[in-house]
């Protein structure tokens, strides 16, 4: 099956490390090797910044333009050729010397108005090395991790989760300067109690949505991944309904005003949720499993939530993979790359080392990175038929 | 050097509001009107510059009555002693209107609300100017609200309705969750504004957030 989003030329300039590119692709899978420092990452943060956000390094919006050690380029541009859902578009993105900390995007030429016209044409998913710490690292990682997921299925979800935590903030506010005025208190965790039900109801469903797509074995061979969350306030939705749920919340947050004041912050709400991940056949959790099944862990979940994202939006989103294979033995990559091909994305894979992608000769479209240029690779010409 | 007096203007100017007079001004008059102008909502100093140039090709025009009517203005006006509101009168002319309707106060963060709101001619009672939300963050709490103040005019009986016309946001989420715990019992219906569709709106340019918050508020018809 043909994906029905595709990338199909890519330009930059002075984005990161490149200067210039200009760039066709024809590949549903694309594979980019280069040494450390060739700029395949960049080239990836390239596509990610085709969607609304920070991309997937969290930058600024100033921050893309390309530095050398003498000055620092007053601008960046990233401009895209897709063929989309709705035909082919050009979706272009960066900053203007006027104003550099501005990111504007334009859609076919035209300056958009709201971000969200450009989500209706594109959307990418991504899988980075810096997240593999994400099972050795505290809560919050994990929480903002499940909140990305969730914020790209339901758009509202990162409103609910700020209001909650704003509402939280002012609480703890009150609580240190040791005022203790009850109504204004419970005005507080009414919102905290509203909003944070909202967003664990949200968190909830995109892990059972999750669950049950990994379940039925979209990724054939791959191992299978098992999200949870241990949440009090999701263990409650389970046996009552939502509005039960956050009266019990109400009561809870105002029975534990002394010791929060104590403690310095909320024992109990939205904000304590964690994110597990298991593998489903052994039942053995990320934290107790090697690294290279965390990684797999983590393939399958990203991979599970573009399948999720193809049912509610119609396509499925671009897949960015920036050094997927370390970690992964042989089985796992041949797993991996047989779980690519069947899928109806486009796929974008990094690694120091071509030989890795062998198995996909044939099947993928292939690149050598080195600093300022991108060659095609010997032994992956684009494929005939992509 | 400063004009002598015009630090007592400026204290005057900023008579009330949270900030104190900036330490200084310009001495230059063009320069001056230029900060002046350049300090007030919707504009910046380019804009204020724009605005202070076209005043001096006409000064006789667009200047003299412009500085009359900002004397007589901030000689006149005054706030509301009952409700807040800004008026060359106190009681202003909504309180002192004999067919307003009494049993009806509105609360409102702000007189700009308050404006808007009689622009729309929905409201028949009288109003209540908060000055602000609650918000900790801000250092706004109940003491730098007129809250005080709504509590006596409830108190001293008549009012059957208190409808809260705040913002909808955290903030003004739990000033109206705090209004209705301390108005309710005083045996007065709390009400709250109606979040939803917009007239003339299409549903799918609507935000997630809004379509949710206007299909909890369905009602039949």
């Amino acid at each position: 099956m043909t994906p029905a989003l595709r990338l199909t030329a890519l330009r930059l300039t002075d984005f990161r490390s490149w200067a210039q590119l200009d760039q066709g692709f024809s590949g549903r899978i694309v594979v980019i090797a280069g040494e450390n420092g060739a700029g395949k990452t960049n080239l990836l943060e390239a596509i990610s910044l085709l969607t609304p956000g920070r991309g997937l390094r969290s930058a600024r919006p100033g921050d893309p333009a390309r530095r050398t050690a003498e000055a620092r380029a007053p601008a960046w541009g990233v401009v895209a050729g897709l063929e989309g859902p709705q035909g082919p578009v050009q979706i272009a993105t960066g900053t203007t010397p006027e104003a550099p900390d501005r990111r504007a995007f334009r859609l076919d030429g035209t300056q958009v108005r709201t971000q969200a016209e450009v989500s209706a044409h594109v959307a990418a998913v991504w899988l980075t090395p810096q997240m593999d710490a994400l099972f050795q690292e505290n809560a919050s990682g994990r929480r903002a991790f499940l909140d990305r997921l969730a914020w790209a299925l339901e758009p509202h979800h990162a409103r609910e989760v700020a209001a909650h935590d704003n509402a939280m903030a002012q609480r703890n506010r009150l609580l240190a300067e040791g005022r203790r005025d009850d109504r204004w208190l419970a005005a507080l965790e009414d919102a905290m109690a509203r909003h944070g039900v909202a967003a664990t109801a949200t968190r909830r469903s995109l892990i059972a949505r999750l669950n049950a797509l990994l379940a039925a074995g979209t990724l054939g061979a791959f191992p299978r991944a098992r999200l949870g969350m241990v949440c009090a306030i999701a263990a409650a939705l389970d046996a009552a309904p939502a509005l039960a749920v956050e009266d019990k919340l109400r009561a809870d947050l105002a029975a534990n005003r002394p010791v929060d004041a104590a403690a310095g912050g909320a024992r109990i709400g939205a904000h304590r949720a964690d994110l597990t991940l298991a593998q489903a056949d052994s039942g053995i959790p990320a934290e107790q499993s090697s690294t290279g099944e965390r990684k797999a862990l983590l393939v399958a979940t990203v991979l599970g939530h573009a399948g999720l994202i193809a049912a509610d939006r119609g396509f499925a989103p671009l897949l960015l993979l920036d050094e997927v294979a370390v970690h992964l033995d042989a089985g796992r990559r041949r797993a991996l790359f047989e779980a690519l091909a069947v899928l109806p994305a486009q796929s974008f894979l990094t690694g120091t080392d071509l030989d890795v992608f062998a198995p996909l000769a044939g099947a993928a479209e292939g690149f050598c990175a080195s600093p300022g240029i991108l060659a095609p690779a010997e032994g992956f010409p684009p494929p005939l038929a992509s | 050097m400063q004009e002598p007096g015009f630090p007592e203007a400026e204290a005057r100017l900023c008579q009330g509001m949270a900030f104190p007079p900036p330490p200084h001004l310009p001495n230059d008059p063009i320069e001056r009107l230029i900060a002046l102008l350049g300090r007030l909502p919707g504009y910046g100093r380019r804009s204020a510059r724009r605005a202070v140039l076209r005043m001096l090709t006409e000064p006789d025009r667009l200047m003299l009555p412009l500085a009359d009517a900002l004397t007589m203005a901030a000689e006149a006006v005054v706030p509301c002693a009952i409700c807040g509101n800004l008026d060359s009168q106190s009681p202003c002319h909504i309180c002192a209107d004999e067919r307003r309707d009494r049993h009806l106060i509105c609360v409102v963060e702000g007189v700009a609300d308050l404006w808007a709101l009689e622009r729309a001619n929905a409201h028949r009672g009288t109003y209540h100017v908060l000055g602000g939300v609650l918000s900790a963050l801000a250092g706004m709490g109940p003491e730098q609200l007129a809250i005080q103040p709504l509590v006596a005019r409830i108190e001293a009986g008549g009012v059957e309705e208190v409808i809260l016309a705040l913002p909808a946001t955290v903030d003004g989420a739990a000033t109206g969750h705090y209004l209705s715990d301390r108005l309710r019992p005083m045996g007065v219906r709390v009400t709250g504004l109606a979040q939803g569709v917009p007239m003339g709106g299409a549903l799918d340019v609507l935000d997630e957030g809004t379509l949710a918050a206007a299909w909890r508020a369905r009602r039949d018809i």
